[in-house]
């Protein structure tokens, strides 16, 4: 319900303990990215690892979620296994939408369990459950039996992790509703220190509209955008995939280690010939018309006799990118089977696949061997990665234990850092240029929607490292305003700042509305301080040498331009960390 | 008299847009819940969803199992319910075959008007108004 406090559940594992907050902060992070910040300042301790039980796991939502299409994103934050500081991974499914109507701001787990648990939590309860028959099971064996166990009525969203997430994968994501997650820096793996195998959250309150003649015209008018008119249609249609064949025709999309920026073959795994041939229907968040989500299928024989398996596998171009062309596996139908792994063990794909390509790579010149990698690994052999994923998944050896800390970490132990396509963390599947690649390396997230790098390497063609720097920390701070409310970025062209404003005024929020500038940018310094407080240093970030050789349509990569963006965008972080007002701990 | 039908469920992505579109605009609540159609997976998300509302039977159970009069057989179709004169006893919910009647944790009761509004709001055309001489000549498998 629309106040100007935030009700935040606390859940104490060590305890077995709920405590409910009522916080002020709404007028100065709005609610998303903004209040998981104010939330890490309150509970988070910077000075100890990332898996002292007392850090918390804080999930999050914003002001307009569930009151306009699209609001359909929760932020989840915690200190990351993957580099032990503040992190930020986003997820949809039906997980926003549970936490509005458990009547919650944002949901805070702290302590470790005695015994694997189950947090089931709602408007009207709390539970903490002993599941340790749950413990070693994967995704999906999970899944089924969390529907027997979370039986009712209501809409619920289940969160949970795989094996990745129990053996300490800084990798491990954590799955929502089957289709969506948390994937990136580790969330799983902090559930998984936790004892904590499974969330379930009900959202069965109700809240009286907004006294508001506006909000209902103004949803319609946001509803009429996104569905009747073009906007949406990339997401609807083709979906994000779209991206793989216009990438690989630019010369942008990484191949094979990003050994190679195009290849013909890559045609055989576009987002057309996804859609064409493998897709069996499509799926939405809850809130959203858009349907976004594309799955294809999976058959498989396992018998002599015609008998088959079939499961169902949710695509998009980063999964494409990871398992497909980074791996040079360009069968569709391979792909899906491999995400299928991914998925089963609880892996966020992006981060496995980025990793295995490495060791394919490392493999090829002579740096490691079948006795590190059990399996022999070599570009375009899906059975060899299927089998190399479940083992990174489940840390069957030393060496993929160390991989799964992230292919650079694997790479200063076994060599090979020169080609360890990392970028703060496994690079996203756009080798655009210079901007992108210091706009991953030092984004917040280090994720490619920090900001859009990759758009302005596509569109602007001088090397000016001034308005390259500063293109990146605008963007950043509209991102960080829509992450806030909490809004998918792909609506990021319906929601502009004026219509946001709209949206809020109508809600009865009229400061947020009326203050967008200087709350977007008090977010953006208080994400920052987070990040530089946990220990992150800009200035030691390095850009392995690989990016150094790719060339795209543009020309061959601009070691200066590089080196610029990247010095002028640490001290821009810098400068948002240092300027960052102390609202850190605000009254209860 | 027309009534809401859902004849093209296969379509259906989950996005719960027609709920959030009655309990908005009918009941003038955000709630995923108290609406007169509601979409459920039908036994996880890789298996479909189906939608919970009003299949407009006459005579209707939950006007026979209200025991004040609360419920009344609507004309063309479905239910009148006078919220004036319900007890909040629930049995209606419990009457109710398909599980299209929500009670909210007061046990007020929710069920589908059959006016249509939500059926603009669904992105894929899973929703229909259809007259209920067709809807019968259908169910028997006539044409419609």
């Amino acid at each position: 319900m629309t106040t100007d406090q935030f009700r935040v559940l606390e859940v104490d594992l060590t305890t077995g303990r709920g405590n409910v907050e009522v916080l002020e902060g709404r007028d100065l992070v709005c609610g998303g990215s903004g209040l998981a910040a104010q939330l890490f300042a309150r509970h988070g301790h910077p000075d100890r690892p990332w898996n002292d039980p007392d850090q918390p796991l804080i999930f999050a939502i914003g002001p307009l979620t569930g009151y306009f299409p699209l609001m359909s994103k929760t932020v989840c934050a915690f200190k990351s296994p993957y580099h032990d500081q503040y992190a930020e991974s986003h997820g949809g499914g039906r997980s926003a939408f549970a936490l509005r109507f458990a009547d919650l701001d944002a949901l805070v787990v702290t302590g470790r369990a005695a015994k694997p648990s189950l947090i089931t939590v709602g408007s009207r309860h709390l539970e903490i459950k002993d599941v340790s028959y749950l413990w070693g099971k994967d995704i999906f064996e999970t899944g089924k039996m969390l529907r027997g166990i979370s039986k009712g009525p209501g809409h619920r969203s289940t969160l949970r992790i795989g094996p990745a997430g129990e053996v300490g994968s800084a990798m491990a994501e954590i799955n929502v509703d089957t289709y969506r997650h948390f994937g990136r820096l580790g969330g799983g793996t902090v559930m998984g220190s936790k004892n904590l195998k499974a969330i379930v959250i009900t959202g069965d309150a109700v809240f009286p509209l907004p006294d508001s003649k506006d909000y209902p015209k103004i949803f319609q008018e946001v509803y009429t955008k996104l569905t009747d008119t073009d906007m949406m249609s990339k997401y609807h249609d083709i979906g994000t995939p779209i991206n793989m064949a216009a990438l690989n025709d630019l010369k942008m999309l990484p191949i094979r280690n990003l050994q190679r920026t195009t290849d013909p073959d890559i045609a055989a795994i576009s987002g057309e010939r996804f859609a064409d041939d493998t897709l069996l229907r499509n799926a939405a968040c809850a809130g959203c018309p858009v349907g976004c989500i594309h799955i294809g299928f999976v058959r498989e024989r396992f018998q002599e006799q015609h008998r088959f398996l079939y499961r169902q596998v949710s695509y998009d171009h980063e999964p494409i990118f990871a398992a497909g062309a980074m791996l040079s596996v360009t069968d569709p139908f391979k792909v899906l089977a491999l995400l299928d792994v991914t998925e089963k063990v609880g892996l966020d794909v992006m981060s496995a696949g980025v990793a295995l390509a490495w060791a394919t790579e490392a493999t090829e010149r002579g740096v490691i061997s079948e006795r590190e990698t059990i399996v022999p690994l070599s570009f375009g052999d899906s059975e060899g990665y299927k089998q190399a994923m479940e083992n990174l998944g489940r840390g069957s050896n030393e060496f993929y234990r160390i991989l799964a800390q992230g292919a650079l970490k694997a790479a200063r132990h076994y060599g090979g850092e020169d080609y360890a396509c990392v970028l703060g963390q496994e690079m996203a599947g756009y080798a655009t240029g210079e901007v992108y690649f210091a706009s991953q390396a030092l984004g917040l997230r280090h994720s490619h929607l920090d900001s859009a790098g990759y758009s302005y390497d596509q569109k602007e063609t001088g090397n000016d490292v001034s308005k390259a720097v500063a293109f990146l920390v605008k963007d950043e701070q509209g991102r960080a305003l829509l992450t806030s409310m909490v809004a998918c970025l792909f609506a990021r062209a319906v929601y502009t700042d004026e219509l946001l404003a709209r949206c809020l005024k109508a809600i009865g929020y009229d400061f947020l509305a009326e203050n967008l500038g200087p709350i977007s940018r008090n977010i953006q310094q208080l994400r920052w301080k987070m990040r530089l407080g946990t220990g992150f240093v800009p200035e030691d970030v390095t850009i392995p040498k690989r990016f150094y050789e790719v060339t795209t349509a543009k020309g061959a990569v601009n070691a200066d331009f590089l080196g610029g963006v990247m010095r002028d965008y640490s001290k821009a972080i810098r400068e948002l960390s240092a300027r960052q007002d102390d609202h850190s701990r605000p009254d209860t | 008299m027309k009534i809401l039908t859902t004849p093209r469920m296969e379509r259906c992505i989950g996005c719960h847009s027609c709920s959030l579109a009655c309990a908005r605009l009918v009941h003038k609540n955000l709630s995923w819940d108290t609406a007169g159609i509601r979409i459920a997976s039908s036994g996880g998300l890789s298996t479909g969803f189906e939608a919970r509302t009003c299949l407009a039977c006459d005579p209707a159970p939950c006007v026979r199992a209200c025991p004040t009069g609360a419920y009344s057989q609507r004309k063309g179709g479905g239910v009148i319910v006078r919220k004036n004169l319900c007890i909040r006893c629930g049995k209606c919910a419990a009457a109710c075959p398909v599980d299209a009647i929500y009670l909210d944790a007061a046990t007020e009761p929710f069920v589908c008007i059959h006016c249509g509004r939500c059926v603009p709001f669904c992105p894929h055309d899973c929703l229909e108004m259809a007259d209920i001489a067709g809807v019968e000549s259908a169910r028997q498998g006539g044409a419609s």
